[in-house]
Order: C-alpha cells, then sequence, then structure tokens
C-alpha cells in the first residue's frame, strides 16, 4: 500500500507535464496572430470615470481606434504616456484605455496629473478583459477596426518610430486618415 | 577564420565524451567491472576541458568582435567596453546555455575531484548520472542553439548592442550565481539517483550530498539577491521583488532546496525521513530545470523573456520530462517504505524541522501554483482569472511568519525528545525580549500596523533565539571565548544562516510598511516632502554618455533643513536600438535609502518625479549574503574533510573521532554519532 503512494510524485509530474506540453502551442507572444481578425472579446466593463456606465465591446464600433493597455504601476506606462498624448492631442488619434489590474484612485489622479489622452477608459482591476486578450504586462497596444475586430497587438511602449512604422499605416489601410 | 567552427566542433566532442560518460561507468558499476569504472574521472575531465575550449572560443569572438558570428552580431557592438562584451556572453539564450553547460561540467569535474574517499561504485554512478544530465544540455545546445552559426557572406560591420538594461555590473555576476545554484543542484540530484540505484539511502549518503547541497544552495541565494537587487536600481521603479514568473522560477528551487539541506541534516543525523529527503532532492532538481524551461521556452513571457521558440521549448520539456519521470519512478520502485525504528518525542527536533519542511513545501507549491495557474486555467478553457502579485502577498507572508516563529521555537529544541515543559521555560526570556524590542521598533517607526508588528517580531525573535541559542552553548567553565571557539564551522554556519534570514524578514517587512512613494510634478525649485526628508530639485540639464545621450536632473536632499545627499536621476536614450532606460540615482544607507528617479517631461519646465524614502531595504541584500556566507562556512566545516579514503563500506573513524556512518549500520539502530554527541 505505501508503495502506491510513492507513485503519487510521478502523477502529479505527468499531469504538470501535459499542461505544459499544452502551454507549448498558446505561447503567449504569439498571441498576435491568434486574435488578429477576430472579434475583440466580450465584455462588460465600468467605465474609469464613471462606475455607473457600462461599457461593452459596442466602444469599439464606428471607426478604427487604438486600445491601450496601461496602469499606473507600469513604469513603462509612464513613458509611453507622453507619446500617447501626442498622438491624442496632435494627431487626433482616438484612444480607447484598458485600465489594467489598477485603483480607480490612482488611475484617475494619474490621469489628472499627466494628461488624458484617453476618449474612453475601461476599468478592469481583475484583468479578466486583459486575460481575454491574452495581455500578458502593460503597455501593449491593439489597432482595432472600425467594426471591433482585432488588426494588431503592440507588445511594449508605443512611441513615434511605432507609430509611423506599424500603428498608422495600419490604421490608415483599415480606413482612418491620419 | 575558422575557429568559430572549432567551438561548434568542440561541442559536439564534448557532448561524445558525455554519451559515454553517461553509459561506461554506470555498466561498470552494475556490472562490478573496474575497469571500466575507471573510465568515469577521465571522461569527465575530457568532456570539461571541450566544454570550456568552447566557451573560451565564443568569448574570444565578442572580444575581437567576430560580427560573423551571428550570436555576437545579436548580441554585442563594438562600442561596448570590454567588461560588458564578456558579460554580453552570456546576454542571450544560446550564450547563456552554454554557461549553464559549463558550470555543469565543472560541478561533475569537482565530483571527480573532491570525491577521493567516496565508494567506487557511488563515484561511478553519480559521475554517470551527471554524463547524463550533460548529455541533454549538450544536444539541446548542439540541436536548437548553437552560438557559433555564421552570418556569411555578409557580415554586418557593427553589431545589434548589447540591451542596455544588461549593461550593468550586477547583471555581469547575476547569472553566473544563478546558474551554480540551478546546476549544483544536480550534484544532490545525481547522488540521489545513485543511492536509489544501489539502495543504499543511509545517513552516509546524505553526509555526502550535504555538503554539495549548501554550496549550491548558497550560489542560488546570492544569484537572487543579485537580481533582486539589480531589478532595485536598474529597473527604475524602486521595487525589489516583482512575483515575476522568472522570479517565482529561481525561488522555487530554493525553497526547495532549504526544505532539502534541512531535511538532509535529519536524515544524516538520526537516519530518518529518507525517502521524503530523496523525493526533496529530485524535486529541487526538477525544480531548477522548470526554471530554465519557463524562461526559455516563452510559455510564460515576463521581462526577463528571451526569444520564445517552440521548438526549443519542445525539447526543453522533453528534456525535463525524461529526467523527471524517470527519476520518480526510479524512485518509486526503489525508495524504502521500511518503517525505522527510531523513536522521537512530540516536541523533538526531528518534528521541529519536519514542520520547517511543511512550511517550506507549501511555500514552493504557492508560487509554483501562483506562477503556473494563468497557464492551467489557460488550457482547460476554464476562465479569466490573473494572479499577480496581492495573491503572493496575502498567501506568502502568513506562511513566512509561521515558519520563522517555529523556527525559533525548533532552535531550542533537542534531538529524540525535548521536554515540553523545559522547552515553554527555555522561551520564557526570549520571548519577552522579542516582544520588548519589537515594540520598540515599532514605536520608532511610529504607526502601528499588526502586519509590521508580526513581521518584526519574526525577525527579532528569530534573531534572538537564534543568540540565545549560541550564548547557552558557548558556556564553558574555561570561559567564553573557548566556549565560543569550541562550537564547529557548521553551527556557526546555521547562526549565520538564521541571523541572515531575521534581516531579510526584518528588511522586507520594514520597507513594505514604512517605506513611502510619492509621484510628483515638480518644476525647477520645488520641494517636495516625503516623510522626514525634502527634495529640492535644483539642476536639468543634457549630457552625452558613452553610447547614449541623457537628460538628467539635480536634486537635494534635505533632513531637519540640513542636506543629506545630492542625487542625480538620469533618463537615458541609447543611440543603438533607440531605447530608453531610466537610471535612478539612490542615496544608500544602512538604516534607509533615498530614491530618486525622473520621469516625462510634463510641459515645458515640469517633470514627473518619483521620490521614494526606503527604510531598511539594504538588509534583504545584506541578509542574503549573510545566509549565503553560512551556507559556505557550513561547508568548511572539518567534519566534510576527511583524508582517508572509504574504500570498502565499513565503519570507519574518521580525524575528529566519529563514526562515519556506513549502509551495514544504518543509524537506525545504532546509538548516533552526532557532533552533538561528541561535544
Amino acid at each position: 500500500m505505501k508503495r502506491v503512494l510513492l507513485f503519487l510524485p510521478l502523477l502529479v509530474a505527468l499531469v504538470l507535464g501535459v499542461l505544459l506540453f499544452s502551454g507549448i502551442g498558446k505561447d503567449p507572444t504569439k498571441l498576435d496572430s491568434a486574435l488578429v481578425g477576430k472579434a475583440v472579446p466580450e465584455f462588460a466593463l465600468e467605465d474609469l470615470h464613471r462606475p455607473e456606465v457600462q461599457l461593452s465591446r459596442q466602444v469599439f464600433q464606428g471607426e478604427p481606434r487604438l486600445l491601450n493597455v496601461w496602469g499606473t504601476w507600469c513604469p513603462s506606462c509612464r513613458d509611453e504616456h507622453a507619446d500617447l498624448m501626442w498622438l491624442a492631442e496632435d494627431e487626433g488619434v482616438p484612444i480607447v484605455g484598458l485600465n489594467y489590474k489598477d485603483q480607480r484612485a490612482k488611475a484617475k489622479a494619474w490621469l489628472e496629473r499627466l494628461g488624458d489622452p484617453y476618449s474612453t477608459n475601461v476599468y478592469d482591476p481583475k484583468g479578466s478583459l486583459g486575460f481575454d486578450l491574452g495581455v500578458y504586462g502593460a503597455p501593449e497596444t491593439f489597432v482595432i477596426g472600425a467594426d471591433g475586430t482585432v488588426l494588431h497587438r503592440h507588445v511594449g511602449v508605443v512611441n513615434k518610430q511605432v507609430w509611423e512604422e506599424t500603428l498608422r499605416p495600419l490604421l490608415n489601410q483599415a480606413g482612418g486618415r491620419y | 577564420m575558422m575557429y568559430p567552427e572549432l567551438g561548434q566542433f568542440a561541442l559536439i566532442l564534448a557532448l561524445l565524451l558525455a554519451v559515454l560518460l553517461s553509459v561506461v561507468p554506470l555498466v561498470g558499476s552494475v556490472t562490478g567491472r573496474d575497469s571500466l569504472q575507471a573510465f568515469a574521472r577521465p571522461l569527465t575531465a575530457g568532456m570539461f576541458v571541450f566544454v570550456a575550449v568552447a566557451f573560451g572560443i565564443l568569448t574570444y569572438a565578442f572580444m575581437v568582435d567576430d560580427f560573423s558570428v551571428a550570436y555576437v552580431a545579436n548580441n554585442s557592438n563594438s562600442l561596448l567596453p570590454w567588461y560588458y562584451k564578456f558579460s554580453a556572453v552570456w546576454g542571450g539564450h544560446e550564450g547563456s546555455l552554454l554557461l549553464w553547460i559549463l558550470m555543469l561540467a565543472g560541478w561533475t569535474l569537482a565530483v571527480a575531484v573532491f570525491s577521493q574517499r567516496l565508494p567506487t561504485v557511488m563515484v561511478s554512478q553519480v559521475l554517470s548520472v551527471l554524463g547524463f544530465v550533460c548529455v541533454g544540455f549538450l544536444l539541446f545546445i548542439v540541436m536548437t542553439s548553437n552560438p557559433f552559426e555564421r552570418i556569411l557572406p555578409n557580415i554586418p560591420t557593427d553589431g545589434a548592442d548589447l540591451n542596455p538594461l544588461l549593461q550593468d555590473f550586477g547583471l555581469i555576476i547575476h547569472p553566473p550565481m544563478l546558474y551554480m545554484g540551478y546546476v549544483g543542484f544536480s550534484v544532490t540530484f545525481a547522488f540521489a539517483i545513485a543511492a536509489l540505484i544501489n539502495g543504499r539511502l543511509d545517513a552516509a549518503w546524505a553526509r555526502w550530498s550535504r555538503p554539495w547541497t549548501t554550496v549550491a544552495w548558497a550560489f542560488l541565494t546570492v544569484g537572487i539577491a543579485l537580481g533582486s537587487w539589480w531589478a532595485y536600481y536598474e529597473l527604475g521603479w524602486g521595487g525589489w521583488w516583482f512575483w515575476d514568473p522568472v522570479e517565482n522560477a529561481s525561488l522555487l528551487p530554493w525553497l526547495s532546496g532549504t526544505a532539502l539541506i534541512h531535511s538532509l541534516a535529519v536524515t544524516e543525523k538520526r537516519g530518518v525521513f529518507k525517502s521524503w529527503t530523496v523525493l526533496l532532492a529530485i524535486v529541487t532538481f526538477a525544480l531548477s530545470l522548470l526554471g530554465t524551461f519557463l524562461v526559455r521556452s516563452g510559455v510564460l513571457t515576463s521581462v526577463h523573456a528571451f526569444a520564445s521558440d517552440p521548438e526549443r521549448g519542445t525539447f526543453l520539456l522533453a528534456l525535463l520530462a525524461i529526467t523527471v519521470v524517470g527519476s520518480l519512478i526510479l524512485y518509486a520502485v526503489r525508495a524504502p517504505t521500511v518503517h525505522v525504528r527510531v523513536r522521537y518525542g512530540s516536541m523533538s527536533r526531528e518534528i521541529f524541522l519536519l514542520l520547517n519542511n511543511v512550511m517550506l513545501v507549501s511555500a514552493t507549491l504557492l508560487v509554483a501554483v501562483g506562477t503556473l495557474y494563468p497557464l492551467v486555467l489557460d488550457s482547460l478553457d476554464m476562465g479569466k482569472l490573473s494572479i499577480g502579485e496581492p495573491f503572493f502577498n496575502l498567501t506568502f507572508t502568513p506562511l513566512a511568519i509561521a515558519a520563522g516563529l517555529l523556527m525559533g521555537v525548533g532552535i531550542f529544541s533537542r534531538w529524540k525528545k525535548t521536554d515540553a515543559g523545559w522547552l515553554a521555560r527555555k522561551l520564557l526570556w526570549p520571548l519577552a525580549l522579542s516582544i520588548l524590542i519589537s515594540a520598540a521598533a515599532i514605536v520608532g517607526y511610529g504607526e502601528f500596523k499588526i502586519m509590521a508588528f508580526l513581521g518584526i517580531f519574526t525577525a527579532v525573535w528569530v534573531a534572538v533565539a537564534t543568540c540565545w541559542d549560541l550564548w547557552d552553548k558557548s558556556n564553558s567553565r574555561k570561559g567564553r571565548i573557548h566556549g565560543l571557539k569550541r562550537q564547529s564551522r557548521s553551527y556557526y554556519g546555521m547562526v549565520l544562516g538564521h541571523l541572515g534570514l531575521a534581516m531579510i524578514i526584518a528588511g522586507a517587512t520594514v520597507v513594505s510598511n514604512y517605506g513611502i512613494e510619492r509621484d510628483v510634478r515638480m518644476e525647477l525649485g520645488d520641494v517636495a516632502t516625503v516623510g522626514d526628508y525634502q527634495f529640492v530639485f535644483t539642476d536639468v540639464g543634457q549630457r552625452q554618455g558613452a553610447n547614449f545621450t541623457a537628460a538628467y536632473g539635480g536634486f537635494d536632499v534635505l533632513l531637519d533643513g540640513r542636506k543629506v545627499a545630492e542625487l542625480h536621476p538620469e533618463k537615458r536614450q541609447y543611440s543603438v536600438g533607440m531605447s530608453v532606460m531610466t537610471e535612478a540615482d539612490i542615496d544608500a544607507g544602512f538604516t534607509r535609502d533615498i530614491f530618486v528617479a525622473i520621469g516625462e517631461r510634463i510641459s515645458d519646465n515640469a517633470w514627473a518625479i518619483r521620490l521614494q524614502y526606503k527604510p531598511l531595504i539594504r538588509w534583504l541584500w545584506l541578509g542574503a549574503f549573510i545566509t549565503a556566507l553560512g551556507g559556505f562556512l557550513a561547508v568548511s566545516d572539518k567534519r566534510y574533510r576527511i583524508r582517508e579514503r572509504a574504500t570498502e563500506p565499513k565503519a570507519k573513524l574518521d580525524d575528529s573521532g566519529s563514526l562515519v556512518a556506513s549502509p551495514l549500520m544504518t543509524s537506525a539502530t545504532t546509538p548516533v554519532m552526532t557532533s552533538e554527541a561528541r561535544s
């Protein structure tokens, strides 16, 4: 009987091995290809500034936009912020923010202090929409078409170079004029 | 120039020698043919030499800026100073894998050299198992990650540069230390497997494993501490532990390794917990491999992740599977199930060490679950919950506190049995003293928080109990100095290890509870207040570095109107690769750090500034180094340096007069010869 118990570690290792193996196919950095061409996942989350307003994927209808994942806990988001301000104010790009795993008060204070480049901000304290989008960290920026389809995923900071080389051509292809 | 191909060739030769090493001595040990076993040491030496040659050639390619080698072109640049060219050797996937293999071969060589007193059969089997691990990694590098691949005929004129995050002193030594730890556990693993193969899980096996395990663990401790320190000053936002998957991957073998060194102590001294100890040895090494897999496969990404590659991930997983499944099957079939007839009471040291193991293994499981949970949910299509810092802080902290409190009690306990009433009386004064000191500390920091009090109390309790025990033990009729001298190095190693841990707990508690972070908007001349300190923004400008341009700020830090520091944080823009780096400036001190980082320019003359006051943060790393020092000190104990060669498994007397336990006389039935019994 005791011998049987000694097989327990082996069993645990095997289960874990299967899970890890299935993880290899789901490489998070490859997720862009998995999500591109599909609609933004369904969600029902509060607006950052107005808790009484429920946002859904309807916010992406109408024109092509950027979806920017950010949080006050994320130092690179701080680096990126000035470029987002420039995109929103000088270039007039509509950016939907996804305030990811953050606290409402902190996020609002941050936007008051540094400026608010977002047309709408989705408040996602538990990271549920982020999870559906395959977000691993922040910042990440998605290009979303006028019908709410994901066109591109950019991991890391957005700057002028990324804008010129990647995001701008994609937005213009989708019918934007920037 | 053909020399990079020679490097590849050397790797292939090393692989062939590793294959021989994994087979020949093992066959010799099973069939009892000494002529085959005699190959073990020469094969090990040969393998090490060829790996070292390959590593030397890659290093040379970096030093002479040979951009025809793709790996050099991707990770170096002719503008880099020589020491960063050197550390760039392990700045990417292929090179760090080569460093890993060099260390594995080095540890194997060390076993071959320092195993003179071990039975030949044991040496052959241990070296064969290590040879097998070498085969796995050499195959991996030769088949999927050749560092000597060339870019021909269009050789780039300059390299792409080393990631600026890695251009740092901490990063020169952090990976080697970490790998020394990871790889070192392979020796413990090899001893465990050899012991399972020949069915000799006994006190002697535990004694042989102990120094290797302790050294590996000490290196890992240093490696983790360096990583944390680097993240603190280099990532630019003043945190010291992020529960990032890769950090967790290094913490997992550390936690189970800590459990292992304690359980090995029980197995050596009392001959119990054998099956458990050998399982821990296997698990610790498996967790080291898992860490490598998580970092290299890209299953979980993080700041540390190198370019991920499904092929590499699959290969590593196969390697992990063969090693772990093979050894666990061996374990299930061969581990002893006989109940050892050793009696120990409910308050004995055995029980406290068992509880310590329960705590540490729970912590290991907790971190493993937190790290792998998103992955598991994802593969089961079950939902959308991501785990972050709050989960770990909430669950890990109580475990750490409980482990610390138990440890303080455990220090006073005795082997076999401890009288509960005696123990309670013994604890009374240390307890009172600890409450007093921690209350004073809380008053000093000015604000009562329950978690802060618990954490500080735990740290003080561990330190007081450790010192109290040292005081008791060093009591001698010939005077205190004589008593202190009489204690063994392994005992002092333990004292240092525990005091270091107390410092880590104290540092972590105080900085998390009483640290202050402020993000402020400042214009030139503005003053901001953080705690008791005033920060004056005095200067701003541009400067040109070797391979970057930087915007810098100047800050005067005042305490009670007196200037205590002048800080110059920077924001650097690297010319190659266009990356931006925040270089925080820190005024470091034993009791507190002052931290300033410069952020975005908000308007023409206003900047976003991050100011931090970090009390006791240095204690985290200082504590970790002291803990590691304890490990090294324990290994230098004379009982591990027995000169005689034990060719036959018979009981022998070593130079200190104690019995070297042999398999024929497991400590189960014989009176135990421990250092305690001697002294």
